[in-house]
Parts: structure tokens; C-alpha cells; sequence
């Protein structure tokens, strides 16, 4: 410090007449602050706040005796080391390679039979099809679960209508399926409008110079749809993604039916939860759900970057 | 766009976090307790008479009247009675409250399995300096024992949860089989009703910790030993082992309607004969008389089964009490809340009025109460049955400091022996293990 002051004094001399510019460009910089200043207000306290509490919380750890001590990495070591966690990521990573590619080939194909302009009500199977989504996912899951039910519910009518022993959907084998069952069903509508309005912008020039050139409808798909929507599906992956890793709502209601077959842990989020709900070990859990985020931004961003790769 | 996207991934899981870090739980504990002061009655009544506002967190709803009934005796006093949520959500609440420092009520309604936590956690004040410790006696046992830890008294007992067997009288006589008076005939009661309706089960359960610890109380087990933060875990005393070999003969045979309570095909399944008996607390009457309209005049109350025959013993399932927060500035007139509605006459009786299983022993022997008729046993006194059964609580049993927990992953462990074909006896060794785990990570010294 004490090395670098004549220096600076020095410059400060000689440089007076350009104090004034920076000065003139100070103001100028700070009159830029007043427009992203509100959003920058609200971005920290909304945003950057909470990440950054929650990094303080992992390295701390609470006990119920002895209070509060800093860990430093001990959490994410621990993290690192649990088979619960790594069980309800397993899951949840199975759920993702499994769920997500069927719920959004049915929702292409549904978005692209919208788009044929064959298809007769197309309006009403639109709406149809979306309304699903308009649901709020705990009543979906109620409804779903009350459906699931093998003596009162849908899997016992069929039951008894047909003379059949169809096993429970929320058995030990069967809970994650029927689980995917009812997100497909929530989001099929969704995705299916992503897909629909990306298609919806494709110059009709195309279509025109494909029937010139005497392609027919599956070459079309292929050709032109697929890889002008392209993005649109790369991001609707992203959101499935995103969606998977955070999948809370459908387990924890469905917990209230079949307590046996879905664990505290049977997905990282409700891990965390009854971590800090039930544990109280708040700093663990903070732990838990920031390891959940680098991993979901992790594979999102492999998502995005396979997709640009294709695009170009 | 695809960018913001991938960000707010990081994001939302983190807002998870932060939604988590709301609820830091006390760091220090005894920081923002109030300066401990002996006060006698004399000055309980004092602060009743100067009176103030009481803050008060119940879910009870049977509190109501007893708040108005306060208010009019001590004009002074203006309570505020919230519902800060049920069970856990409130508990949560109030761990929240407490490490802020601030909106902490003045009076807790605290479960008597999450009291101990709570009294562990210098969180609640010692109603002995109130003259607490002489009110031994005005209570039945179970509670007045489930109130005391660490060598002091935490709570005031609100109500009760006395087992008794409630059955569908119905489907028994329909069937000709026996009110079973032993848990061995309870066994052969579930085969009798299996083999003469293959739909209809003698209970429903898919693994429940209250429940599960309840009947190993019954059956004198002591699980749970406490003394301070020296805990000790053991499923394997004779209580545990009478319970884990009956029930697994149960589970083997398929005889339990692997129904959870409180779900929509519980509540049918009990106005429709598929289930035909409910061991519970003497709370259940009222979930009745509104969640199974169909039942009404089909079901009666029976002791609970014994594990021996011609044995009386019974056990608490379920139950409340009211606590002070150590951080009430107004503890003396909070104590003066806690007795209306506890112990005096007019409070408690309000709650009886109001459906409340009350926990005074005074009140469970009173005429009125136990010649009491309920409709919807088919006129039966059902009273007597319960109040029987308050009394004949085993003392000595304790709930774990950390029960709350060790309750949610119940499922995870034992709970495997509902669905999975493991043995009952390992699944409780195995929530042993991880109570056992928990405890000794929140810095207890516990052993097996």
C-alpha cells in the first residue's frame, strides 16, 4: 500500500484534466444503476441471497446437543458417502431416462398430429390434452391415488369387473411407474404445446417445395419438423430434466397411502425435506439440495450443449 | 433463453435450500430464556388479576371455549388463541420462533411424544417453580408421567389417549366369532373372519410407530431409556419380542387390510365391514361419529387385549399437553391459562363439552362422565371403558428426545416387514439402528 501511494499520486497530478471525464463516466455508470438497480435489488434478495445462505448453512453443522459448530466440508463429504442420497438419485435418474423419453415422444407425436391439419376437433383435443396441466398436481395425485386404490378404487373395479388380481400400482415393484404414470399424464399437454407452437412457425414455403418435390408426409417430419422444432425440444428436455431431479409433489402425497414403498429418501428433494422438517438437520439438507442443483445444471447443461451440437 | 433456463435449475433446487434454512432451528438454546423466578400461586393469581395478552398456539378445538371462559373470569386478560397448524407443522413453527427469539406464544400445545425434545432443548420453561410438582395426583398416570423430564415438569396434561378395542359389533355377531379379550385371540379372531369373509380384515395397518409403540407399552416394554441426553434404544426386551412375534403371525397370514389410516378407503372400509377392529385412543369416538356416518350404532368399545390373559394393562396412544416457552415474558399468567384449562373444574369440563378425552382423574371418575351414552356405540357408556383403561397405564415408559423423527422413518425401516417379507423383528432392530444413528449425530450418547 504504502509502496504504491507516490505512484498514484504522481498519476493523480498529472492526469487532472481526465479526472473530470471519469467522473462525467462515474455519473454516467451510476445513472445505469438506477434502471437495473430495482431488478438487481430483487435478483439479490430473491436469488443470490438464498444461494448463498444455503452455502453458508452446508458448512455448519446444528446438533440438538452441543449447538452449532462450523464443518467446513464435512456435509459434502458426507453427501458424498450416503447411500440414501445416492438411492433417491438413482431413482430419480432411472425415473428420468425412463419418464421423460416417453412422455415427450407422445407429446411430439400428439403435437405433430395437431399440426397435420387432419385431424378432425382439433380444437377440443388440444384443449383435452392440455387440461391435464391446468390440474394442480397435488389434487392429480389425490385423484390418481384414489384411482390407484386396489379395494375402493379404479385397479379394484376392474378388478372386480373382470375377475382379475391386477397387482396394487403403488407396490414396492410398481410405486415408480405409477408415478411416471401420473407426471406423463400432468405434462403430455404441456410439452405438447411447445412442441405445437414451435411447429405452428415453420414457413408453410417448405411444406409447399416438399410437396413439389413429391415427399410425403412421414419425409416432411423427418426433413423439415423434427429439425426446425429442434429447440423447442431441447428445451422441453431441459425442463423434464429439471423436473425430474425435483420430483417432490407425487411422492409425498402418495406417501400417505402406501407409507412402506416410499421412503423419507425416495427422491433427493423429499430427502432434504425430511431432513430438515423432521431432522432438523437444516445444514445437512442445505447440503443435500446444493449437490442436487450442480448436478441438475450439470446434466442441463450437457443437454443444451448435445443440443447445439446437432443443430449445427 | 436455454441458459436462464439451465441457471434457474441451480436455482429453484437452491430455493429449496433457502426454504429449508427459514426453519434454523436454536442455535444456543438458554440465550432468550426469561430470568428464572420461584413464584408461588400468589402470584399467579396476581398476574391474573393485572392481567395482559396471552398469546396461545393450539390446534385443540375444544380451546375455544375454554379461552372464552378464561377471558370472562379475568376480565383482564385478552387471549389470542392461533392456530399456527397441527402436530409437526406447529412444531416447526415454534422452533422457528424460538431460535428467532421473537413472536414466540406464551402457551404451546405439545404432543407428549415431542414434549421431551422440546424440554431437552431448554425450550420450555419449568412449571415447578409454579408449584407444578403438587399437582401429582390430579392426573391419570400415563400422561402425568408422558409431562415430566429432566428432573422436571414441562407441561400441563390437556387430554388423553387411553387404548381401548373399538370393533364392528356387527360383522363380529354376523360371523359368530368372539370379541377377542387376548391378542392370541385377536390372531384367532383375524383367521375366523378370513375364513368366513375373505374381504373383510380384523384391522388395518400398514406399519405405524405410534401405534407399534403403544402396544409394546402395553406389553410392559421399555424400548426407550432416558436420562438427559444418555439415551438407550433396545427393541429387543420382552415387551418388543411379544409384540413383533404376534404381529408377524398377522402380517404372515394377511390378516392386517394393508389400508393406511386415515385414507378414503380407511374411512370406508370401516362403515363397510372390511375392517373390523380399531385399537386406539380414547380420541377416536368424535373421527367416528363424523368420518364414519355408516357405522354408527354397528360399532361398540372393548378393553384393549391383553398379552396375558385375565391382565389389565393397557397404554397411551396419542394425547396433548400445554407448555411455556422459556422465552413467555408472561410465564406466571400462561401458567394461570394452563390451569384453567387443565385442571379447573370450569375449563375442563368446557373441554369435555367439546368432545376432549380429558387427562384428570377426578373428571374420568365423575359420575356425569362415565355414565355418559354414545349413540353411536348403540348407547353403550363407553366411558367406563376408557376410564378403566387410563388407569391401568404401565409407568415408567419414555418417548425419545428425538421422537419425531425416529416416528418419520418408521416406514423406512420397520415398515419393510409390511410389504417386503422381512421379519418384523429385524425391521425394528433396524429402526433401532437408526434412531440410534440419528441420535448419536445430534450429539446424544446412546447405546443399544
Amino acid at each position: 500500500m504504502t509502496m504504491t501511494s507516490p505512484q498514484v499520486a504522481a498519476r493523480a497530478g498529472a492526469a487532472a484534466p481526465q479526472a473530470r471525464t471519469s467522473r462525467r463516466a462515474s455519473r454516467r455508470s451510476w445513472a445505469g444503476w438506477w434502471f437495473i438497480g430495482p431488478f438487481m435489488a430483487v435478483f439479490a434478495l430473491v436469488f443470490l441471497a438464498p444461494i448463498a445462505y444455503s452455502i453458508y448453512l452446508s458448512v455448519f453443522r446444528n446438533q440438538l446437543i452441543g449447538g452449532t459448530a462450523f464443518v467446513g466440508l464435512d456435509n459434502y463429504a458426507r453427501a458424498l458417502g450416503d447411500q440414501q442420497f445416492w438411492s433417491a438419485l438413482g431413482r430419480v435418474s432411472l425415473f428420468l431416462a425412463v419418464q421423460v423419453p416417453v412422455m415427450l415422444t407422445i407429446a411430439l407425436v400428439v403435437a405433430l398430429a395437431l399440426d397435420s391439419g387432419r385431424l378432425y376437433g382439433k380444437s377440443f383435443f388440444r384443449i383435452s390434452i392440455f387440461l391435464p396441466y391446468a390440474v394442480p398436481a397435488v389434487v392429480a395425485t389425490l385423484m390418481w391415488g384414489f384411482m390407484y386404490g386396489t379395494r375402493f378404487g379404479l385397479v379394484g373395479n376392474i378388478n372386480q369387473a373382470f375377475g382379475l388380481n391386477l397387482p396394487s400400482p403403488l407396490s414396492s415393484e410398481l410405486v415408480l411407474a405409477s408415478i411416471g404414470n401420473i407426471v406423463t399424464w400432468e405434462f403430455i399437454g404441456y410439452n405438447m404445446l411447445i412442441f405445437y407452437s414451435a411447429l405452428t412457425v415453420i414457413p408453410k414455403s417448405l411444406y409447399e417445395a416438399a410437396e413439389i418435390d413429391g415427399a410425403g408426409q412421414l419425409r416432411v417430419i423427418a426433413a423439415i419438423k423434427l429439425p426446425a422444432i429442434r429447440g423447442a425440444i431441447v428445451v422441453a428436455t431441459i425442463f423434464s430434466v429439471i423436473g425430474s431431479f425435483q420430483l417432490f409433489n407425487e411422492p409425498s402425497i402418495l406417501k400417505s397411502l402406501s407409507p412402506n414403498t416410499i421412503s423419507t429418501y425416495f427422491t433427493p428433494n423429499l430427502y432434504a425435506f425430511s431432513l430438515s422438517f423432521s431432522g432438523q438437520q437444516y445444514n445437512y439438507s442445505a447440503t443435500v439440495a446444493i449437490i442436487m442443483g450442480l448436478i441438475t445444471m450439470a446434466i442441463a447443461y450437457a443437454v443444451q450443449v448435445r443440443g447445439m451440437r446437432k443443430e449445427r | 433463453m436455454i441458459k436462464t433456463l439451465t441457471r434457474r435449475g441451480l436455482l429453484q433446487t437452491s430455493a429449496v435450500a433457502a426454504a429449508l434454512a427459514l426453519g434454523l432451528t436454536a442455535c444456543g438454546g438458554g440465550g432468550n430464556a426469561a430470568p428464572q423466578q420461584t413464584v408461588n400461586s400468589d402470584a399467579v393469581e396476581a398476574a391474573l388479576q393485572k392481567g395482559g395478552k396471552l398469546t396461545v398456539w393450539a390446534w385443540d378445538q375444544s380451546l375455544k371455549k375454554v379461552a372464552e371462559g378464561f377471558e370472562a373470569k379475568y376480565p383482564n386478560v385478552d387471549v389470542n388463541l392461533v392456530n399456527a397448524g397441527t402436530g409437526n407443522d406447529q412444531y416447526t413453527a415454534l422452533q422457528n420462533a424460538i431460535s428467532a427469539g421473537s413472536g414466540v406464544p406464551d402457551v404451546a400445545q405439545i404432543e407428549y411424544y415431542a414434549l421431551p425434545q422440546f424440554a431437552l432443548s431448554k425450550s420450555l420453561a419449568d412449571l415447578g417453580q409454579f408449584g407444578a410438582a403438587d399437582l401429582d395426583g390430579t392426573f391419570t398416570a400415563g400422561p402425568w408421567s408422558s409431562v415430566q423430564a429432566q428432573g422436571g415438569v414441562y407441561g400441563l396434561p390437556m387430554d388423553s389417549g387411553p387404548m381401548a378395542l373399538f370393533y364392528n359389533k356387527q360383522l363380529f355377531d354376523k360371523h359368530g366369532i368372539a370379541v377377542p379379550t387376548t391378542w392370541d385371540e385377536f390372531l384367532e379372531a383375524g383367521r375366523a373372519l378370513k375364513k368366513a369373509d375373505p374381504k373383510a380384515y380384523i384391522a388395518n395397518d400398514t406399519g405405524d410407530a405410534g401405534f407399534t409403540t403403544s402396544l409394546i407399552w402395553q406389553a410392559g416394554g421399555k424400548p426407550y431409556q432416558v436420562d438427559g441426553t444418555n439415551v438407550g434404544v433396545n427393541f429387543s426386551d420382552e415387551g418388543s419380542t411379544k409384540f413383533a412375534e404376534t404381529w408377524q403371525k398377522l402380517i404372515d397370514e394377511d390378516l392386517l387390510a394393508p389400508i393406511s389410516s386415515w385414507s378414503d378407503e380407511w374411512y370406508k372400509g370401516l362403515g363397510n365391514g372390511t375392517i373390523a377392529t380399531l385399537s386406539t385412543g380414547a380420541w377416536m369416538p368424535g373421527n367416528l361419529v363424523s368420518g364414519v356416518a355408516d357405522g354408527a350404532g354397528k360399532w361398540r368399545v372393548a378393553p384393549l387385549p391383553q398379552w396375558e390373559k385375565g391382565a389389565n394393562s393397557s397404554a397411551e396412544n396419542g394425547g396433548s399437553s400445554l407448555a411455556i416457552p422459556a422465552a413467555s415474558s408472561q410465564a406466571a399468567l400462561a401458567y394461570g391459562f394452563l390451569k384453567y384449562s387443565n385442571v379447573d373444574e370450569e375449563g375442563v369440563q368446557a373441554r369435555i363439552d367439546g368432545g376432549a378425552f380429558p387427562a384428570t382423574s377426578k373428571d374420568l371418575a365423575s359420575e356425569k362422565f362415565q355414565n355418559t351414552e354414545f349413540k353411536y356405540f348403540g348407547g353403550q357408556k363407553a366411558n367406563q371403558i376408557f376410564a378403566e383403561s387410563a388407569k391401568n397405564v404401565p409407568a415408567g415408559w419414555s418417548y425419545l428426545p428425538f421422537q419425531v423423527y425416529a416416528n418419520s422413518i418408521f416406514n423406512d425401516t420397520a415398515g419393510q416387514a409390511y410389504v417386503s417379507g422381512a421379519k418384523l423383528k429385524d425391521g425394528l432392530t433396524a429402526w433401532q439402528k437408526a434412531s440410534v444413528k440419528y441420535g448419536t449425530e445430534q450429539g446424544f450418547t446412546v447405546k443399544e
